[in-house]
């Protein structure tokens, strides 16, 4: 089993077993129900499919409730898919904690980064601004789009325009607590995303 | 549950077991921490007047002022850190009234604020 989803519940501070205080970001790892399990000789390779959080069954639609129903467990917000080596290890139905993962352990975690609007090329690309004083008169314009005499703009010139909102991975974040019984999970760093922002957090692999 | 609960209990588990006298700025209190030296750990004792506490939960921290050959040295201890082995109130201020009582910082001796 290598990835679970959770929620962001914010930042704190941990000591170490030096004493020394890290930055640490809490989630909220409820546990995800196996809804189907995708075998090779079926579906072509071997996975679970997983359901995480609880939702009343208005809020389904009915293709998806009699997927639910087959699976002989409440409808859930999310579905989601994890490869795994053996399908037979689990049954429709299990529920896995974040037991699974252990602390020590490296996670990659992935979430939807806090969305900025629309933004200038200061903000976006990290561009200089221009002094404010000796007689300049724009200080927060992107400059050229391209040298002289080439008659276009180069693909992926860095412009203003909608930043944040992405799909984002943080690799390699140190699990420093688990808490199976409460679902939850601190980890070493900060993750993406706003409070209440939705995680997939996966044991990261290989060393690195 | 809200999320503030979950983050207040998660940091439970390093400020249950620990009792902290009530003291406040002004106060002046000894503070001993563990420090580890290879693997050697030994105590060291760090008196003085509360500048400033700060934070909350497992973050709260203390300042605490001394003077140490003639010159002013402050510190600042995270609270629920496991090298802070315990806090003495040596003192309890009745004069200051202050919650950043920094004026403190003019008088040389700490005791003057007897």
């Amino acid at each position: 089993m290598l990835a679970l989803m959770g929620r962001k519940v914010g930042m704190t501070q941990w000591f170490d077993g030096e004493g020394r205080a890290v930055a640490a970001t809490v989630i909220h790892v409820e546990p995800s129900v196996v809804v189907q399990i995708r075998r090779p000789e079926v579906e072509g390779y071997a996975a679970v499919q997983l359901g995480y959080e609880k939702v009343p069954e208005r809020k389904v639609t009915k293709p998806l409730l009699s997927h639910f129903r087959k699976a002989g467990v409440e409808p859930r917000r999310h579905l989601y898919e994890v490869r795994v080596e053996d399908p037979d290890e689990f049954q429709v139905g299990q529920e896995i904690d974040v037991g699974i993962f252990s602390p020590g352990e490296k996670v990659d975690v992935t979430g939807t980064s806090k969305g900025r609007g629309f933004q200038g090329t200061i903000k976006r690309w990290d561009f200089s601004y221009r002094p404010k004083s000796h007689g300049h008169k724009w200080i927060k314009r992107p400059g050229t789009s391209g040298p002289m005499g080439l008659n276009k703009v180069m693909k992926g010139k860095k412009m203003p325009g909608h930043m944040g909102a992405d799909r984002v991975t943080v690799r390699r974040l140190e699990v420093l607590h688990v808490d199976p019984e409460n679902g939850i999970l601190v980890v070493k760093g900060s993750v993406p995303g706003p409070k209440k922002g939705l995680l997939l957090i996966r044991k990261s692999h290989g060393q690195g | 549950m809200g999320y503030d609960d979950l983050i207040r209990m998660v940091e439970s588990k390093f400020t249950v077991d620990k009792e902290i006298p009530e003291f406040r700025p002004g106060d002046i209190i000894r503070v001993h921490e563990r420090i580890r030296e290879g693997s050697r750990e030994r105590t060291v004792v760090f008196e003085g007047v509360v500048l400033k506490r700060s934070g909350s939960g497992a973050r709260s921290t203390v300042t605490v002022r001394k003077i140490a050959a003639g010159v002013g040295v402050e510190r600042t201890f995270y609270i629920y850190s496991p090298n802070v082995e315990k806090i003495e109130v040596v003192k309890r201020s009745r004069k200051v009234r202050q919650a950043r009582p920094f004026y403190l910082r003019r008088y040389s001796n700490i005791h003057h604020i007897r």
